[in-house]
């Protein structure tokens, strides 16, 4: 099997796996205050401080929760709801056009139920957002409660100018989230240096458990928790902490930042080259997002005249994962509202197929992606020729 | 082996799974007749989420769960296919256009004809597929003919008889040699949770069963004479003719009693002056029936008038009848005057077969 769907999830480092078993095999609650409380307590701070250290983050800035979704959920929804709270004028929100669902249907939340009025940052050809862009929002809407734009993208793996975003935010005195599922073990990423108030970070894409990930906050960040109960985490997350999660997602984070160079040099050579052959196989193919400033592992192209979903049922009998890389409602594949927002039309951006690597990447799986490709391609066209001849 | 998958085994075959418990059996017969088989749901509504409740069929969320389920229990690959706007434009556009029009469209039968066995069976043979195995209730043998199924009661041959050899000859029907009984009670020993799922009933794409208000929603109120046949006399009024079938009894609302004080039902509807026509039950009875568009599956076009049975709806009385071939239509005379015939639906031929009994052709119903 050739697995080129490591932006999906990536499979679970041994010493994460390790860690997990062995907390999970003790017993205690972190709140307790017995003696087993006390060494649950324990093991949770010093993955709190781990993940702090991996990140140019404090200890205190690092708030644990139930993975990436939930993470943007309470930035996005927790900032805006203090922000205004503070000032009730402050109800806009400034967003891109090409975050993830988790941030995009948080901020269409808010305008919907909250009345918040949102401001779409539009990108470029190559899914940047611009720090002009973002000034120029900043300057013609005042009261705004929150910015929150991605550090790199899932989709097509442009990563974002983030420090340059976040020093125009702190300019204009407002708070910036960034998610950085994607980003963290993939580039450096360093929250005090970026500048920004608050970053979204997730286990399963770095080699921890999925259901664990963390919101790091600035401190003098205030945010409205979306869970109320016993009040671990500052107050700001309620729910019994996932004790062997926690130090799984801890000693995983650890493991990837610290390897993180040679990493991405490993995977962006293994990367180019998957490019270089898809374009010999597949002269047509277009490579989507920044050629340059793009995650080491990512790999988004358009084929012409084929649809998405239809090349990923050839390359999934063939043994290949790879994704459509957008959202599905329903189990139907919707064109990718990254694509459209960099321009592309509604073919083109049903025509595309992502294939992201990870740690465990070989060029054996670049090799049998490379043999099943070209009759895939050619399959797919002759089903996409019927949708307009018929 | 259950007839109908017994052609070459070992060819790769889409299943068109819709949730229900008779295609998740088919899929599960062909694997195990060696078939590579991959599980396709497809999506049909437009907004599949305002179907989350209520409707039953192939339409909603949860009839997508549940055949990605038994996709899952028979470890098939499964995908789900997006063709809403195919079924939009070919099935529920066509079904409005034609009550518009005075006819009385069967869906089914027509989806069958445009999206199973033509949009998905194109794109499963572009993409390698060598068939397509549904969950349908009629035989397919290795000579090819289409018969009924052995449950008489769920027979679905009717809704079939639009397909051509050509699309025959790319399909597999595996539940043709069972009872409806029998597809449950394999359902349970599988494993198939939807083993006690209800039948799904009525059309997919009206939700809550009203096609009166279906139409009324689409085509709007256009109020209207409703005219006794006999007299030509003004005897009630309506919101919309299209809302009517021939043979309808119920829902008239007319203003008097017909002057013998026996029931009248709808003879016929007349877009044009946007008239319904009533009359007495035996005006209804119909003897000669002229149909277009035939298409010949059990034989060759025959040369000369062939004797055979016919059925004019789906769950009709079947008769016999000698069916004519008329330039590029058919005629059938009917041994026995048949009521409630409307255009619009098929007319299906069959040949009275021991082995189950044999789709000879079908086609259009146009008077």
């Amino acid at each position: 099997m050739a697995y080129l769907d490591h932006a999906a999830t990536t499979p679970m480092l041994d010493v994460a796996l390790e860690a997990y078993v062995a907390t999970a095999r003790e017993v205690g609650n972190a709140s307790a205050l017995h003696g087993a409380g006390r060494q649950a307590r324990r093991r949770v701070e010093e993955s709190r401080e781990r993940v702090a250290a991996a990140l140019g983050a404090r200890p205190a800035e690092v708030i644990f929760t139930g993975g990436g979704t939930e993470s943007d959920n309470l930035a996005v929804k927790g900032i805006f709801w203090a922000r205004r709270s503070a000032d009730r004028r402050r109800t806009r929100v400034v967003s891109s056009a090409v975050e993830h669902h988790a941030v995009l249907d948080a901020v269409d939340w808010l305008a919907a139920q909250e009345g918040a009025e949102v401001s779409w940052l539009p990108v470029d050809a190559l899914g940047r957002v611009t720090p002009q862009r973002l000034r120029a929002e900043l300057a013609a809407a005042d009261q705004v409660a929150v910015i929150t734009t991605m550090w790199a993208s899932n989709e097509v793996g442009t990563v974002q100018p983030v420090a340059e975003l976040a020093a125009v935010a702190a300019e204009y005195g407002v708070p910036l989230h960034t998610d950085a599922i994607q980003a963290v073990g993939q580039v450096a990423v360093d929250f005090a240096a970026s500048g920004v108030s608050a970053l979204t970070v997730t286990g399963h894409k770095l080699g921890g458990p999925a259901g664990v990930g963390a919101l790091v906050l600035a401190r003098d960040v205030a945010v409205t928790p979306l869970l109320h109960g016993g009040g671990q985490e500052r107050d700001v997350r309620s729910g019994t902490l996932d004790t062997a999660g926690i130090v799984a997602f801890a000693v995983a984070l650890e493991t990837a930042v610290r390897h993180q160079q040679e990493y991405a040099a490993r995977v962006a050579a293994l990367r180019d080259d998957l490019v270089t052959r898809v374009r010999q196989a597949v002269p047509d193919a277009v490579l989507n997002g920044d050629p340059n400033d793009r995650l080491p592992g990512n790999a988004h192209f358009s084929f012409p005249g084929c649809e998405g979903d239809a090349l990923l049922l050839l390359l999934d009998a063939q043994g290949i994962a790879c994704s459509t890389g957008s959202a599905c409602s329903a189990g139907v594949a919707q064109p990718s509202h990254v694509l459209l927002a960099m321009g592309a039309d509604s073919a083109r951006a049903r025509s595309s197929l992502r294939f992201t690597l990870g740690h465990t990447s070989t060029p054996e799986e670049v090799g049998a992606l490379i043999a099943a490709l070209p009759e895939a391609v050619d399959r797919a066209r002759r089903a996409g020729s019927l949708r307009t001849s018929r | 082996m259950p007839d109908g998958v017994g052609k070459v085994v070992g060819v790769r075959v889409l299943a068109a799974m819709s949730g229900g418990v008779d295609s998740a059996v088919a899929a599960a017969r062909a694997a195990e007749a060696g078939h590579d088989v991959t599980g396709v749901h497809l999506a049909l509504a437009r907004n599949p989420q305002t179907y989350r409740t209520g409707a039953r069929g192939c339409c909603t969320l949860e009839d997508s769960r549940d055949a990605r389920r038994a996709a899952d229990v028979l470890g098939l690959p499964f995908y789900v296919w997006d063709m809403a706007e195919r079924f939009q434009a070919d099935v529920v556009d066509d079904f409005v256009a034609e009550y518009a029009a005075g006819r009385t469209p069967n869906p089914c039968l027509r989806c069958n004809e445009k999206i199973k066995f033509a949009a998905v069976l194109d794109r499963a043979v572009a993409l390698g597929f060598d068939a397509v195995v549904t969950g349908h209730h009629a035989r397919l043998g290795a000579d090819g003919l289409l018969r009924r199924s052995v449950d008489l009661a769920k027979d679905q041959s009717y809704v079939l008889g639009v397909l051509t050899r050509e699309q025959l000859s790319r399909s597999m029907f595996p539940l043709g040699d069972s009872t409806k009984t029998q597809v449950r009670a394999e359902a349970t020993r599988r494993g198939l949770a939807v083993a006690d799922k209800p039948d799904s009933h009525d059309i997919c794409f009206v939700a809550d069963g009203d096609t009166r208000g279906f139409l009324a929603q689409r085509l709007g109120a256009t109020p209207g004479d409703v005219v006794d046949a006999a007299t030509g006399e003004v005897v009630g009024r309506h919101t919309g003719a299209y809302a009517y079938t021939v043979g309808q009894r119920r829902g008239l609302h007319l203003d008097r009693p017909a002057p013998d004080g026996r029931p009248r039902y709808v003879l016929s509807i007349t877009p044009k002056t946007n008239t319904v026509t009533v009359g007495p039950a035996e005006a209804l009875a119909v003897s000669q029936v002229q149909a277009r568009r035939p298409v010949w599956i059990g034989g060759p076009r025959p040369a000369a008038p062939v004797e055979c049975e016919v059925q004019l709806r789906a769950h009709g009385d079947v008769v016999p009848a000698t069916v004519a071939v008329t330039g590029d239509g058919l005629r059938a005379e009917l041994h026995q005057p048949v009521r409630g015939v409307a255009a619009g639906q098929a007319i299906v031929a069959y040949r009275p077969d021991p082995a189950g009994d044999i789709v000879l052709g079908s086609a259009t119903i146009a008077a």
